[in-house]
């Protein structure tokens, strides 16, 4: 894989006036701490099953509202506590991050898929194809897509796989504008043109030559998106119309954490929301990072 | 000008349309609207009853006809639930929205364009750096769990503000600043580089070679060219805040449209959330229409540009 775009020479490099491929590897300002917290959270959700102590779906309704162990009346039998129906809190936590990482993942990758594919076809092939896919992007753009995914999983029901598929078809715009404009302009380049000469069929070109240079782009939106996925998937199992209960996913949590807010039950709802906002920021952080050192022309995003 | 103002206008309602479309069919494909209405273990005939009532038992797209037709005379159908036309619900609750929102986006903007403006002045400095974490933070915090902290906070422990409801000035001071909060990240990020930029221009590079001190330059010269962009994102994110509120009034119990579309959803009321988000949708994208329209109005280059 290509470490630095090839376009990045026609760009005014700005306050990056040495900007070249060994940059990359320059470590002093990489983000350690997130980098950190979100291979600690894959691993987690990875190895749930061994982490966890407690079944993170069935509890003991005798120990309902355990409060953790460092509080009056708790035990480091449940270190983080239970919850309404006595299951622990902790347990919870492990497999939600479970969740969380494969719904915000598949997304993201799904959602590029399709987005990264619909750009290289319409930037590559033009014409009336062009027309239609970016008459489409537009449209879809112009629609608010956290709204429409609340209506959408409200119709389909509460599944994990259906979240999913929704966040595939809600946010794949983004992805589809920036790839055609910088197909555009890869298409009008050497190795293209010496392709064709060649006698690479259109799709080859696409696949062969033009996908690898699009990736990088393609990684630093996925990054960049991972965020507003998991935010998007937490506010959908919030209300309930996410992730399906039992299983045990963050903002569901939240949801179930709220009833009992008013008599001080804090640990239900800010444990699950600490989780939700460790893994956001640090997936908003890194994806800053990487597009600052990936891809010059999307800094101004 | 005309030209790109029709173009423009096309555009609109081709994003209207597929937005009719899609919510239509996807409300009749997913499941048939009559078992939501019967008994369970009702008759054939009463199913076939309730499909002749509400003309389920029509071609689908001589069904799409008639609702677009109903769309039309602003009618978007009977609530299952409330037994009530939905166009009435709706404009009973978005007062209470416009409310919320007005409040939270004057909070946001009160928070965001100061602190932009002291970041922008002081670039890689303190404010500057304390700005970026705020903004990140902004950004990264779901507005609801924002909100439930605060409940935890100001209600429950200190007891100073009502943690649902709706009436008081007292109970509008934690949603606004749930919701607002988001805002004020992305109002502040915009100001800042909004304000670099007309930092870096000719003209104040000029007031500043005729000595004027440095306040004056920023405060008269920079700030107010620099305030366009940041009023603009206002101006939509207003109408975006309307339509994404449904989780902060959730939290707060705070009867606006978002939580009308909460019960829509939990009572299965069909009807309600098609209703909702075909407003929303609507909205936004009448919106974007119009400020795109302005924009081409104030700057010749976007209408002969594209």
């Amino acid at each position: 894989m290509t470490i630095t775009s090839p376009v990045e020479t026609t760009v005014p490099s700005g306050d990056f006036p040495f900007s070249s491929r060994f940059d990359f590897v320059r470590l002093s300002d990489f983000p350690l701490i997130p980098v950190l917290i979100l291979s600690t959270i894959a691993l987690v959700a990875i190895f749930a099953n061994v982490l966890a102590p407690h079944n993170p779906e069935i509890g003991s309704l005798t120990a309902r509202f355990k409060p953790p162990f460092w509080q009056a009346g708790g035990s480091t039998k449940y270190l983080l506590g239970t919850d309404q129906l006595g299951r622990d809190v902790l347990s919870r936590l492990i497999f939600g991050a479970r969740v969380s990482m494969v719904v915000g993942f598949t997304a993201v990758i799904f959602a590029g898929a399709v987005g990264t594919t619909l750009g290289i076809i319409s930037g590559y092939l033009g014409g009336w194809v062009d027309q239609v896919i970016m008459r489409l992007t537009d449209t879809w753009l112009a629609l608010p897509a956290l709204t429409f995914a609340i209506f959408l999983a409200a119709i389909v029901g509460p599944s994990m796989w259906n979240i999913v598929l929704i966040f595939g078809i809600t946010y794949w715009t983004r992805y589809a504008r920036v790839t055609r404009g910088e197909v555009l302009s890869l298409k009008e380049r050497e190795f293209v043109r010496l392709a064709i000469v060649a006698g690479c069929s259109k799709f080859t070109i696409m696949l062969r030559h033009i996908l690898p240079n699009i990736l990088n782009t393609a990684i630093v939106l996925g990054s960049l998106e991972l965020g507003v996925v998991i935010i998007a998937e937490a506010t959908l199992s919030f209300l309930g119309i996410g992730v399906p209960p039992p299983q045990p996913a963050w903002g569901l949590m939240l949801a179930d954490g709220k009833q009992s807010l008013m008599v001080g039950r804090w640990w239900l709802s800010v444990l699950p929301g600490c989780c939700i906002m460790l893994m956001v920021l640090s997936a908003n952080i890194l994806g800053d990072w990487l597009r600052v050192k990936l891809d010059p022309q999307l800094r101004q995003l | 000008m005309k030209q790109y103002i029709t173009r423009r206008v096309g555009y609109c309602l081709l994003s209207l349309f597929l937005l009719s479309v899609t919510i239509f069919f996807f409300v009749r494909v997913t499941g048939d609207p009559a078992t939501l209405l019967v008994e369970p273990g009702a008759s054939e005939a009463d199913i076939a009853a309730i499909h002749h009532q509400f003309g389920l038992d029509k071609p689908l797209w001589v069904q799409y006809g008639i609702f677009l037709a109903s769309l039309a005379h602003g009618d978007l159908g009977q609530s299952f639930y409330y037994r009530t036309p939905v166009m009435e619900l709706y404009l009973s609750r978005l007062p209470n929205s416009l409310y919320l929102a007005a409040v939270a986006m004057a909070l946001s903007l009160l928070i965001g364009i100061p602190s932009g403006v002291l970041a922008s002045v002081r670039v890689g400095h303190f404010w500057d750096n304390f700005g970026k974490m705020f903004t990140l933070l902004g950004l990264s915090l779901p507005s609801f769990w924002v909100g439930l902290v605060l409940i935890l906070v100001f209600s429950v422990y200190l007891g100073w503000l009502p943690s649902s409801g709706a009436g008081t000035p007292l109970h509008l001071i934690m949603p606004a600043f749930a919701l607002g909060w988001y805002f004020a990240a992305a109002h502040m990020r915009l100001t800042r580089s909004s304000m670099l930029e007309v930092l870096g221009s000719e003209y104040v590079k000029l007031a500043r070679l005729k000595g004027l001190p440095q306040s004056l330059v920023i405060a008269k010269h920079a700030f107010k060219n620099a305030l366009i962009p940041v009023l603009t994102l206002a101006g939509i994110n207003l109408v975006i805040m309307v339509n994404v509120a449904i989780v902060v009034e959730v939290v707060f119990a705070w009867p606006g449209i978002g939580r009308l579309l909460y019960e829509g959803i939990t009572f299965r009321d069909f009807p309600v959330v098609q209703g909702v988000v075909l407003m929303g949708g609507t909205m936004i994208v009448i919106v974007n229409m119009v400020i795109d329209i302005l924009y081409a109005v104030i700057d010749p280059r976007i209408r002969l540009g594209s």
